[in-house]
């Protein structure tokens, strides 16, 4: 009895020795980890995505305004590439919108004011009603800082850069392939606008689903032989190029395209 | 049935999420030629020996096809693929094109077609095809005279560069011109006339007068010339359908230029008399000479717009050749040259849109073009001597000739036609018998 009791009585000496000896806190001093710092991921593209901080904001709208201005004394604006918040446009539109188009290469004043619609459209994607608290009381501007951290916000960049269309590396390459593929029919007149517009839906391998001429009638009209053999061009270097180069990922902001197609630099030479 | 309506309720108004239409503007493309594949016609065997036994030609539907393809290839834009790579028999092709063995071939346009012997006539079919929608562009058949298979591969290529191109072609043409024998000092000149490719060349006149500046009737087979007689210039009249040719008039002192006007009623000259040159029109119905200019210097070169409300010309009224442009009663007259050198012989283009023109400057001769309010000009060409820029009926190509430096025993002198296109590239000479200069272009002899 007195043995087996002096036997347990070594063996649980010797387990909370080594219980003791392996603790190491009880001989270190516990390690002094660096402070958790949140980051967020934000996808990179060429063009600015993000939203500017509220003083930010009304500093890059002056500088747009002066610049806008300088623009318009100098020389006409380069355009600018147009997204329309509608997906589908209408009929009405489209004659609308052709007309904005011929008028957008020969006013150079009509280019302003699609400039004007860009920032106006930048404004709306900037506009955070969570930053209005800021404006009017700065002593709240940090709160609203902090507000941009969570959730909402997070998916209002996410927003952003899918409604922004392609990156301009994304629609150089794009528009790289397609030159590539066109073969221009020069025998076209210079002088005469012929813009051909088409819409395509891909795949998500940039390959055609379908493709359709937006003014498809104006080909079987007499006295357009000029513009069916643009069109017919058009479709062919979308035929014979395809997969389109089309950008691995977000696919649903380019499952549908629109091509316009319009020879006149080429041929005025 | 309600929990089911909710349900459908409840879906159609899920907000869907929607995107911009992304647009993406093409504003470059490529210049290349079109990669085009000229099958052979197909013939029946009964049909090739007749025409074996007529035209001397062991395959016509091949011969007409090697046509359509050398025109294609010099009109510059198009290259069409070598026959070995063709995967469909041209037979087969004729009926229905298997557009993948086309598309691997990396044709973008295929050309078919058949030929018959029907009635003593030559019949051919042809269909232009567009490889990559695999849908037919243009069909047609035409009947002729089994002499005429030139003319009909011509047509088919003014047809197919039609469609593919937006504008008329040029091939079924012909080119009138002046062919040069003999040594610089004692040249023989004779009128001669060809087929736009350089087929079919005749001499028109014997050599034993001085033939000069021959021109087209813009609207007719009809050529105006200038011809010495006892070392008197006279402006003839010759039809080429019929051959018959008519004096329009003597003229006193020295005349220059005759051409037409875009009606073809009348003719537009230079005459000189005095020193003094001013430019007269004719009307070939009455006989009627009217005087347009009317300036102590010297206007000659006259040349219409097509439209005939316009002249442009050459004077010297600023102190130095310039290119001039007037309403064509002789009012409004404007300078339209401004550049350095000298400018001769304009002539407006078929299209309206340009004048093109000789230029001298610094001992190098220019073919060029400008705009007709003299903007945009343009050098297309330049060497040692050469004038006398003709337009293709389309307005796309010009035809003028250049003439080599004889060397010190007055040896090596050469004239010869060349063409280039619009843009400055697809420099060609033409292929005549002898040498060759003052070339003018016809209308399309086929409408």
């Amino acid at each position: 009895m007195n043995r087996s009791v002096i036997i347990s009585s070594v063996l649980h000496a010797v387990f909370i020795f080594l219980t003791a000896m392996s603790l190491p806190f009880l001989t270190k001093k516990p390690i002094d980890l660096p402070p958790i710092v949140s980051i967020e991921l934000i996808q990179i593209t060429d063009k600015t995505n993000i939203p500017f901080a509220p003083k930010a904001q009304k500093i890059i709208e002056e500088v747009k305004k002066k610049e806008k201005k300088l623009v318009s004394e100098q020389a006409p604006p380069k355009k600018v590439k147009k997204i329309k918040p509608d997906s589908v446009p209408m009929p009405d539109d489209l004659v609308k919108n052709e007309k904005e188009l011929k008028e957008d290469k020969q006013n150079p004043e009509v280019v302003d004011n699609e400039v004007k619609q860009v920032s106006e459209f930048e404004k709306d994607e900037l506009f955070d009603p969570n930053n209005i608290a800021a404006l009017i009381d700065k002593s709240k501007e940090e709160m609203a800082e902090t507000t941009k951290k969570n959730d909402k916000v997070t998916q209002d960049q996410k927003r952003n850069v899918e409604n922004a269309g392609l990156s301009l590396s994304e629609e150089d390459a794009l528009k790289a392939q397609i030159f590539g593929c066109w073969s221009i029919p020069l025998g076209l007149p210079y002088n005469e606008n012929l813009l051909v517009r088409i819409k395509l839906q891909l795949k998500r391998d940039g390959t055609v689903a379908k493709s359709e001429i937006i003014d498809h009638a104006r080909m079987n009209k007499p006295g357009q032989g000029f513009y069916k053999v643009l069109a017919e061009s058009a479709l062919r270097a979308v035929k014979l190029c395809q997969p389109l180069r089309v950008p691995t990922t977000g696919y649903e902001r380019w499952k549908e395209l629109q091509l316009n197609f319009d020879a006149r630099e080429m041929l005025e030479g | 049935m309600r929990i089911f309506v909710k349900i459908i309720i409840f879906l159609i108004l899920i907000p869907s999420k929607s995107f911009g239409l992304i647009e993406v503007d093409i504003t470059r493309g490529n210049l290349d030629p079109l990669p085009i594949a000229v099958s052979p016609l197909s013939i029946d065997e009964n049909s090739r020996q007749n025409f074996e036994k007529i035209l001397k030609k062991k395959n016509i539907g091949e011969e007409i096809s090697k046509i359509i393809e050398v025109n294609l290839k010099t009109s510059g834009l198009f290259n069409p693929l070598n026959k070995d790579a063709f995967l469909q028999a041209p037979d087969i092709a004729n009926l229905k094109p298997r557009f993948e063995d086309w598309n691997l071939i990396k044709a973008q346009a295929l050309i078919t077609g058949k030929v018959s012997y029907t009635d003593e006539k030559l019949r051919v079919e042809f269909r232009l095809w567009d490889v990559l929608a695999g849908k037919e562009m243009v069909a047609l058949a035409f009947t002729t005279v089994p002499t005429n298979w030139r003319r009909v591969g011509h047509i088919i290529t003014d047809k197919v560069y039609q469609r593919l191109t937006g504008e008329k072609g040029y091939f079924d043409t012909r080119i009138i011109y002046v062919a040069e024998e003999g040594p610089k000092t004692k040249r023989i000149k004779k009128l001669a006339i060809m087929d736009q490719d350089g087929a079919n060349n005749k001499f028109l006149t014997l050599g034993n007068e001085l033939v000069l500046t021959p021109r087209f009737n813009p609207t007719s087979q009809m050529v105006t010339y200038l011809s010495y007689f006892r070392n008197l210039p006279r402006v003839y009249l010759l039809d080429i359908e019929t051959g018959t040719q008519e004096v329009v008039g003597d003229f006193p002192g020295m005349t220059f230029a005759p051409r037409f006007s875009p009606d073809g009623k009348k003719i537009i000259m230079s005459f000189a008399k005095d020193g003094n040159s001013e430019i007269y029109t004719m009307d070939l119905e009455n006989r009627i000479v009217e005087k347009i200019t009317n300036h102590p210097s010297i206007d000659t070169s006259p040349s219409f717009s097509p439209d005939g409300k316009f002249i442009c010309f050459n004077s010297d009224r600023s102190g130095y050749q310039q290119i001039y442009v007037m309403k064509s009663d002789g009012s409004s007259v404007k300078r339209i040259s401004f550049g350095k050198g000298l400018y001769g012989t304009p002539v407006w283009s078929p299209r309206g849109d340009l004048i093109a023109f000789t230029k001298l400057h610094k001992g190098k001769f220019y073919i060029g073009v400008m705009r007709t309010d003299g903007s945009g000009e343009r050098l297309l060409t330049e060497n040692f001597y050469q004038e006398a820029p003709s337009w293709s009926p389309n307005g796309r190509v010009l035809i003028f000739y250049r003439e080599t430096k004889t060397d010190d025993k007055g040896e090596g002198f050469s004239a010869k036609l060349w063409s280039i296109d619009l843009t400055g590239y697809n420099e060609r000479m033409v292929k005549t018998p002898t040498d060759a200069s003052d070339p003018s272009w016809s209308s399309l002899l086929s409408n």
